[in-house]
């Protein structure tokens, strides 16, 4: 006995610094897990340089430049004063790019939170009631799933279309229509996340913490959002990471057929709208906003497989 | 396994009556379908009313959705407006076979207007799949046999530029490169648009001219989440004993590698196959408009465009159906060829 307890206080003495490796806490094996992904790294950069980019150079033009039409100069080559070219109607190509950017981000972004917000709603009250209710709501996620997301975008956009009048926020002008895009993306690619989620809490829901919790009279609410939801965000960061350039990718589809955000407001789908008329005469019209949509979900895309590496349970090599 | 295929399929038809009427609330704002039937012409407010109340779009919702499900047949419509339901209807209904008619093109079956563009999308369609899957395969097998590679990478590499790639985008730089630059270069050239140049006539040669482009795009885009695939079940299965076993015993490689491992690691992908089918009846909406290609997604856009509710209706159904019963046969499909599952 006396053998083993005398060691002890000696390793307890040496003060947390003097240890030749500190402890790591999981957000920084996380970190460390996630920079060994040279791509994700990547992404994350070119990412950041994109928002740059699409925000910064707001600093440069107003948006009424972007929306400038100069008819005289309409399919004009790149040059100095327009490095990007001119639109069919003349205005400047790189600004709208800029401002289209800012869109299309924010489009990501907003679809992203409905998407999550309705996924983990449906999912945490499928896998958390279980019976009917999961029953009944799982259905209704497979009869989502089941028609092809682009029809249903489609779909979507005729039956919220033209209902919502324009719209000033932070004294710019924005059509209506872009709240109707954000709105159908959400609502049209909530079912993965759903069924992830639903999965999580199927499987949480039967630990001890849950039974305790439970116990001790946690409310229902209180157990599905501060006791089993926080277990499940790894999942849930991930698939909404990739979901972003999922939706970048909708909104671009969707303006591509006419029916997204409608003009003047740029985003880069819609100014790509018409573009193929265009492929012999004036390529710069669609090559720039395509290749900035390339390059931001393809980034998006690293930085997601990373995140997915790194947030890995199994993966906890460091 | 009897008994599997009746569950599966008593539980699809509760499912695709679920989807139904999601579709139909969804169809109730595509615009109206009477307002231009006049072409030019404003239609007089007498015609317009009479118009509606003959194609049944004055009735509520549920009147249209239990017409539209269980035809009409059996009771008797007020088609002259004298507030006296005399005449009997005319339609069966889907469940009966009945799609109904298309409400632009005064009554063409919703079916005769599909099987129209039917044909046209599955060669596109499933041309594609077919040069998606064999690519797939060999740079799947390909970065299995050579993992960490240069070639490997440069495959990973491309395949998530493929996956990030907007069809239209690569779409455009293909008909850049190979109709634009290649004409002006003085080059043999692909053509852009059309199934067929009209001065030729719709030759399969010509088809198959036109076809190149957007196969190779649809391709490029595709092709990323087949050949990951394969790639991780090609390696799962390389570290299997039973290959292990094989080599040992001296088998030459590539019976080793197609034969023992390949045979297994397709299993998965016929999964991935079978439920991706259903998808090509649709088409392919955006590269169908880019290369103006007459199939089912420039039909789709179209009548929704003219809010012709029973064509988009129909086309969205036989799309939904087609997905539930590929499920079915993936499931057994995929029972039959791994015994070690069983849904009993």
């Amino acid at each position: 006995m006396a053998e083993i307890v005398k060691p002890l206080p000696k390793i307890a003495t040496i003060p947390v610094d003097e240890l030749e490796t500190p402890p790591l806490s999981l957000a920084q094996l996380t970190w460390r897990r996630f920079l060994r992904h040279k791509m994700a790294v990547a992404g994350g950069v070119v990412l950041l340089l994109l928002i740059l980019y699409a925000f910064g150079g707001a600093l440069f033009f107003r948006e009424s430049y972007a929306n400038y039409n100069d008819t005289s100069l309409s399919l004009a080559p790149p040059s100095l004063a327009h490095p990007f070219g001119t639109d069919s109607i003349g205005r400047d190509i790189f600004a709208r790019t800029v401002y289209g950017g800012q869109i299309s981000l924010l489009i990501g972004l907003f679809a992203v939170t409905i998407e999550t917000c309705v996924g983990i709603l449906i999912g945490a009250i499928a896998g958390y009631y279980g019976g009917i209710i999961d029953n009944i709501l799982m259905r209704f996620t497979e009869a989502m799933l089941n028609i092809p997301e682009i029809f249903l975008l489609i779909v979507m956009a005729k039956f919220f279309g033209g209902k919502i009048p324009e719209l000033t926020i932070f004294g710019r002008l924005y059509s209506g229509s872009l709240i109707v895009i954000i709105v159908i993306i959400g609502l049209t690619s909530w079912m993965y996340l759903a069924r992830i989620v639903r999965a999580e809490f199927l499987s949480l829901k039967a630990n001890e913490f849950v039974l305790a919790a439970r116990a001790t009279g946690t409310s229902n609410r209180q157990i599905i959002f501060r006791h089993i939801l926080p277990n499940s965000v790894a999942p849930i960061v991930v698939t909404a990471t990739l979901g972003v350039a999922n939706a970048i990718l909708a909104e671009a589809y969707i303006s591509f057929l006419g029916l997204g955000v409608q003009p003047p407001t740029a985003t880069w789908g819609n100014m790509l709208d018409g573009a193929n008329q265009y492929i012999e005469s004036a390529p710069w019209l669609w090559f720039f906003p395509g290749l900035l949509i390339l390059l931001t979900v393809l980034s998006i895309n690293f930085l997601g497989d990373g995140l997915r590496d790194a947030l890995d349970p199994r993966g906890r090599a460091i | 396994m009897t008994r599997y295929i009746v569950r599966r399929l008593l539980q699809g038809i509760p499912l695709l009556f679920i989807i139904s009427l999601i579709l139909f609330v969804l169809m109730m704002n595509m615009g109206d379908p009477v307002a231009n039937m006049g072409g030019r012409r404003v239609t007089r407010s007498s015609d317009y009313i009479r118009l509606k109340r003959q194609l049944g779009l004055d009735k509520p919702i549920v009147v249209q959705y239990a017409y539209w499900l269980i035809g009409n047949d059996w009771t008797k419509m007020d088609l002259d407006g004298d507030g006296i339901a005399e005449t009997s209807g005319t339609r069966h209904g889907i469940l009966r076979g009945d799609f109904g008619t298309s409400l632009v093109n005064r009554g063409v079956p919703v079916l005769t207007v599909i099987w129209q563009r039917l044909p046209n999308t599955l060669i596109l369609m499933i041309s594609a799949e077919i040069v998606i899957v064999l690519g797939a395969l060999l740079a799947g097998v390909y970065s299995a046999l050579h993992q960490y590679s240069g070639a490997d990478n440069l495959i990973t590499t491309f395949s998530f530029i493929g996956y990030s790639m907007p069809i239209f985008f690569i779409a455009l730089i293909l008909m850049t490169i190979f109709a634009v630059l290649f004409k002006r270069w003085g080059l043999p050239y692909l053509p852009t648009v059309g199934m067929f140049d009209p001065q030729v006539g719709k030759t399969v040669g010509q088809v198959l001219l036109h076809m190149v482009l957007p196969v190779i795009s649809m391709s490029i885009i595709s092709f990323a989440s087949y050949s990951r695939y394969i790639r991780s079940t090609m390696l799962e299965v390389l570290s299997q004993d039973y290959i292990r076993t094989a080599r040992s015993k001296g088998l030459p490689r590539p019976v080793v590698v197609y034969i023992h491992a390949l045979k297994n690691a397709s299993l998965p992908i016929v999964t991935v196959v079978g439920l991706d089918l259903p998808l090509l009846l649709g088409g392919a909406v955006v590269t169908e408009r880019i290369f103006a290609w007459p199939g089912m997604g420039r039909l789709f856009l179209d009548y929704v465009g003219r809010a012709d509710t029973p064509v988009v209706m129909g086309i969205l159904m036989l799309i939904a159906a087609a997905v539930v019963v590929f499920q079915i046969i993936t499931d057994i499909v995929y029972a039959w060829l791994d015994p070690r599952i069983r849904y009993d």
